[in-house]
């Protein structure tokens, strides 16, 4: 494999943006009642705080901006920043998101 | 279409949504893959759906909460209402994936599918070796035909599956798979190997891969994983073994009409897309809906539950997780679709896998051998 396509591997910072990758598609279920990310062949169903994050991961907001905004809905829920931060990670590792 | 007929469904097994339909939309192919997934004898079925019939298919399957839609065949580019069908498909809220040999594609194609709004597109190869591949797909031509179009789908922007069917004949370039499908920029990579039904069936003495080969491309595949996730690179292998090499059956399709539904070429609804085999009578679309197929049929409910299970399954403390198995391989082996998936190593005839076993350890037939998939062999098979 050539090393050239590979990415820096980047963390989930404040200061970045995140957008779902090409391919990758968050869509409400009536049937299973929840929220699903769709992608090639597959299908994951999102717990309601994964689809209440995802639905602001629009290539527009950065991390802080979701934060905030989330921080603003949900009041007094502890450490939410710290969860938010931790699922983005998970979604970064699974290369569900990507950081701009 | 019409809901009457008797309901079948077991109470206390109320189904799920068949989440995945898988639209079969033609039997017809240029490449003759030796392991093909078709029947045998797909030069009999009945004539194709129209596109009006898909279309209300994909309505009332979606309606029943299917929300992935694979096109397949067969090649389902021959349909010249592909992107109409599609087109309609996105329209109705479904991940639309076409799974094609990526015979019959073209840039103009790729792009009035994208305008569509297809969302993916999954290729087949059959070797990493320009010939071998040719040789196994029947077509001096597919090898480079397959390349190119797999650079323009992504290209076009589209995540890309590869799909590499993987056998005694090809397996040994594993390695040179990986670096193609990574060359190529594929999203991911399936090396799946050769699941013995269809065409692979008739053929499994020759592509059957050892035990030594198959553990071998499982420990380069790993290699290859390490590799890439050091890198940070998105690509992901996916390595799906022959249960021929394991002692427990597989889940098959997550169970008996659970989650999966296919629609074959003429409107025949099965719970997988070999299932045609089995001496069970299944319901069509242009006799009954979706939600009479899905939920009341006998043949979506026959293998529902598990009160259908002889032993060893009966008393098995694995039965909720496996499922007994396979009930086509049953069929296969066996002669009776019920028993226990002779991959299990307590079912009765188990001895047939460990004698397949050892086959593949002996002087193994040439690619010349293998029975190609095409339409003249598959008429002499209606005959006999």
């Amino acid at each position: 494999m050539s090393p050239s396509a590979a990415q820096p591997v980047s963390t989930v910072t404040p200061d970045k943006t995140p957008r779902l990758r090409r391919g990758f598609r968050l869509q409400w279920e009536p049937a299973q009642n929840g929220h699903v990310l769709l992608y090639p062949e597959g299908m994951i169903k999102l717990n309601d705080s994964a689809a209440e994050i995802l639905q602001r991961v629009d290539g527009q907001r950065s991390v802080a901006a979701i934060v905030s905004d989330l921080s603003e809905r949900f009041p007094g829920v502890p450490g939410i920043d710290e969860d938010i931060l931790a699922f983005l990670e998970v979604a970064h590792a699974q290369f569900w998101i990507e950081l701009q | 279409m019409h809901s009457s007929g008797s309901s079948f469904s077991k109470p206390g097994h109320e189904p799920g949504p068949p989440l995945w339909l898988l639209a079969e939309l033609t039997y017809r192919c240029p490449l003759q893959c030796p392991y093909c997934s078709n029947p045998l004898d797909f030069a009999a079925q009945g004539e194709e759906l129209s596109t009006a019939e898909w279309i209300e298919v994909f309505r009332q399957a979606r309606e029943l909460g299917a929300a992935q839609l694979g096109f397949s065949g067969g090649e389902p580019l021959v349909r010249q209402d592909l992107a109409e069908l599609i087109a309609a498909a996105r329209g109705l809220g479904y991940y639309t994936n076409l799974i094609t040999s990526g015979i019959g594609l073209t840039e103009r194609r790729i792009a009035e599918f994208a305008e569509a709004g297809l969302d993916h597109i999954q290729i087949s190869f059959q070797a990493a070796d320009e010939a071998v591949n040719n040789l196994l797909a029947g077509s001096h031509k597919a090898f480079a035909q397959k390349q190119a179009m797999a650079r323009a789908v992504k290209a076009h922007g589209y995540p890309m599956v590869l799909n590499f069917v993987t056998h005694r004949h090809n397996i040994d370039d594993i390695d040179r798979i990986i670096e193609l499908c990574i060359e190529l920029e594929a999203d991911y990579v399936e090396l799946a190997t050769c699941q013995f039904y269809g065409w692979a069936h008739l053929n499994r003495a020759g592509l059957l891969p050892t035990r030594a080969q198959l553990e071998r491309a499982e420990r380069i595949t790993n290699e290859y994983r390490r590799k890439l996730a050091a890198a940070g690179h998105p690509c992901k292998l996916i390595f799906v073994t022959p249960d021929y090499y394991e002692e427990r059956p597989k889940a098959c399709m997550n169970g008996w009409g659970n989650l999966f539904l296919d629609i074959t070429p003429d409107g025949t609804a099965l719970p997988c897309h070999s299932a045609r085999q089995l001496p069970v009578r299944f319901p069509n679309v242009r006799e009954h809906d979706l939600e009479y197929i899905w939920k009341h049929s006998f043949g979506f409910n026959r293998f529902r539950g598990d009160d259908w299970m002889p032993e060893p399954c009966r008393s098995c403390d694995e039965k909720d997780r496996d499922f007994g198995g396979c009930r086509c391989q049953a069929f296969m082996l066996t002669g009776d679709a019920a028993n226990a998936d002779p991959v299990c190593a307590k079912s009765a005839h188990h001895g047939m896998i460990l004698a397949a076993r050892e086959e593949a350890e002996q002087v193994p037939l040439g690619l010349d051998a293998l029975q190609f998939r095409n339409e003249r062999a598959s008429r002499l098979i209606c005959k006999a």
